[in-house]
């Protein structure tokens, strides 16, 4: 009795939710993908693991696409280049994203949720619409050469699109609000006595900027470039739309595994790696808030 | 209070995110409504009998597949209805057929994808007792796909065309100068000398290597559907010597990138080939596109109605083959999308412009000329991916 009492305590069946979310969405899958990571494919299903003789079963685990993918350059250079991407992409957010949420946060107090609904805003349209825009902007016969082209600034066509440029152009666009609004979150609580006393002290403007907010808005930058990073490495649909034939994703390489090659324990073992590619950086995040919590 | 803020916004910033994928979906959900005829709402409200099936028929084609009366007179014919959604790429097809219960009881693969469904035991075998109008199938399309399909048991040809070099005629004059077109037209997108001069109109590419390796395979003189590794690395050296001309990979762009004159050469489909022609001339452009019919022989391709093999509901799924294969309603097929179809009977009904345009109705030694649609084991398909993502990469 006491221990169905027990079990039934308020705070443990609301701890139980996330867990139980956690259990169900993310912890399962995650068991599944790896199992079928370590099958075979035969021509139109994957392999048993169990197989049972004279009622004893054996496991056959194949490790071989693991080894696959360390052998053959061509995932070692996807991963690589994925990573740049994400890693360009994040830092050109964090640029145009700092002063952006700066400016906010140091903006009239009635005027901020004003601009935080702009920022929101795009996402009411549907993020394929946004991103077929862009492509209407870059193409040879789009907007901006036409208009380039009319007022004599060039006089061919620039090559602006399914190249790198395009494709970080569509990324930035894309994460820029998730750099932004953690970053406004943080610097609008930024404590502007610390400002006003550096200043009484004889600091200049930059040098207050550089040794007390930087540092204060540390944990907004933390977040939002792994709320940045982590969705860019995986990113499919920007470099399937906006990419180039030369720019290697690991998205568009497990859409081959899985649809052109029609083999699912690769495209399930190239998804493994690339989880655990992200998992470092958010190991990392996770070292530094608590940290910063410490402090 | 410091983290909460932020992580209310952060629920924000993922309620944002949520809304955006819920906009995608609706989105396509609009998108395949559209492409829904309007009839299909009209239910014929017949009680099944005993031992009937519900009239009721679900169909997987390819988009812009159809014309516009095909579904509607189907439904008025049968009383059956009939919901119909579409899909862009084989490879879909394929997954979805590899995950069981599609609940589709007509999907349309290309016979090379379908052949592997075949031997996966996920199609059904024809009943053609059950479909009077198969003696219009014209014999010499039918013994090519008998190839991939022996005695012609699972598929039944919906339309097909074939790989083939498109042109923008007067912009690859211009680019050559001086030098004739070649006589063989596949040296326009394999041979460095043609393809080192049409660089600067542009050059496309499928984006399919199972579509590209056969023509580029019996370009080098090897085996269409080779097994052996070093005939795909003898076509891609082949390849990789015009990789620096080519602008753009892509397989369902081409018909816009033609009519808009942003490429002028491409290697891809027939049929797409011939809608570009009709949409440039549609839209009085000054675009003049061709098909070219080449005389070692395009890929030949054919889009097969097949019956998965856990269709709820084959008889109905017989019908409508039947109903396919009739002469006026295959003929409307080929005048909405300008795709050859495989009917005899149909070619009376097939308007003027199409029976005349021989890149669509070829000659018999033309057809006889094109790579049959064929097959490869996944081990081989392996390496024609990884050898083309190295060709679009350029490495």
């Amino acid at each position: 009795m006491n221990m169905l009492k027990n079990l039934f305590q308020g705070n443990k069946l609301v701890i139980g939710i996330p867990y139980g979310w956690f259990l169900l969405l993310v912890a399962i899958p995650l068991l599944i993908v790896m199992k079928i990571s370590l099958s075979e494919m035969e021509a139109t299903s994957v392999s048993n693991m169990i197989s049972w003789t004279n009622g004893l079963p054996t496991l056959k685990l194949n490790f071989a696409n693991y080894q696959f993918i360390f052998s053959d350059a061509l995932y070692v250079k996807t991963y690589i280049s994925s990573i740049k991407y994400a890693l360009i992409t994040t830092l050109i957010c964090l640029a145009i994203g700092y002063p952006f949420a700066y400016f906010m946060a140091r903006a009239p107090k009635h005027v901020q949720p004003t601009l935080l609904m702009l920022i929101m805003l795009p996402f009411w349209t549907s993020f394929l619409l946004r991103i077929y825009a862009w492509k209407t902007l870059l193409v040879s016969n789009g907007v901006i050469n036409n208009v380039l082209m009319s007022l004599h600034v060039i006089n061919a066509p620039l090559e602006m699109m399914n190249n790198s440029f395009s494709l970080t152009i569509g990324m930035v666009y894309s994460y820029l609000p998730f750099m932004i609004l953690p970053l406004y979150a943080n610097l609008s609580k930024l404590d502007l006595r610390y400002l006003e006393a550096a200043a009484d002290l004889g600091t200049s403007p930059f040098k207050a900027f550089w040794l007390i907010t930087v540092p204060l808005s540390k944990a907004g930058i933390i977040a939002g470039s792994m709320l940045v990073f982590i969705p860019a490495v995986g990113e499919f649909v920007i470099p399937e739309l906006l990419g180039g034939p030369d720019t290697l994703m690991i998205g568009r390489v497990l859409w081959d595994e899985f649809f052109s090659n029609n083999d699912w324990p690769m495209a399930a073992a190239v998804a493994v790696v690339m989880i655990a590619l992200i998992l470092v950086p958010m190991a990392i995040l996770n070292k530094a808030e608590a940290k910063l919590e410490e402090a | 209070m410091k983290l909460s803020n932020s992580k209310y916004l952060l629920s924000m910033a993922v309620i944002g995110a949520g809304l955006t994928l819920a906009g995608c979906g609706e989105s396509d959900k609009t998108a395949a409504d559209a492409s829904k005829p309007a009839a299909s709402t009209e239910v014929a409200a017949a009680a099944p009998a005993a031992g009937e099936e519900e009239k009721v028929l679900n169909i997987y084609n390819w988009s812009d597949y159809l014309a516009e009366d095909t579904i509607p007179n189907f439904e008025k014919e049968t009383g059956i209805k009939v919901r119909y959604d579409i899909f862009d790429s084989n490879e879909i097809l394929h997954a979805k057929m590899i995950a069981k219960n599609t609940g589709y009881d007509i999907v349309v693969p290309s016979s090379n994808w379908g052949k592997m469904q075949i031997d996966g035991g996920l199609i059904q075998k024809l009943d053609k007792s059950k479909l009077p109008n198969w003696k219009n199938l014209d014999p010499t399309v039918l013994a090519q796909l008998a190839q991939l399909d022996p005695g012609n048991e699972h598929l039944v040809d919906w339309l097909w065309s074939y790989t083939t070099v498109g042109i923008n005629v007067d912009k690859v004059k211009t680019a050559l100068g001086d030098m004739p077109m070649p006589e063989n037209t596949w040296d326009l997108v394999f041979d460095p000398k043609y393809t080192s001069k049409l660089k600067s109109c542009g050059i496309s590419m499928l984006d399919a290597p199972s579509e590209v390796f056969p023509i580029a395979l019996r370009y080098v003189h090897k085996p269409e559907f080779s097994l052996v590794e070093a005939d795909y690395k003898a076509a891609f050296d082949m390849l990789m010597k015009v990789r620096p001309d080519i602008k753009r990979f892509n397989s369902g762009g081409q018909i816009e990138d033609l009519a808009s004159g942003n490429i002028c050469v491409a290697l891809g489909w027939a049929g797409d080939f011939n809608l570009a022609r009709k949409r440039s001339i549609e839209n009085k452009s000054e675009q003049h596109i061709e098909a070219l019919v080449t005389k070692m022989g395009g890929y030949m391709f054919m889009d097969t109605m097949a019956i998965p093999a856990d269709a709820k509901h084959p008889n109905n799924a017989h019908k409508f083959i039947n109903y396919i294969l009739e002469g006026k309603v295959h003929a409307g097929l080929t005048n909405a999308v300008t795709y050859a179809n495989p009917n005899k009977a149909a070619t009376p009904f097939v308007s003027d412009e199409i029976k005349n345009n021989k890149t669509i109705y070829l000659s018999d030694a033309d057809v006889k000329n094109l790579i049959p649609p064929g097959n490869v084991d996944n081990a081989t398909r392996r390496i024609e991916t990884r050898l083309y993502t190295q060709f679009k990469t350029g490495t």
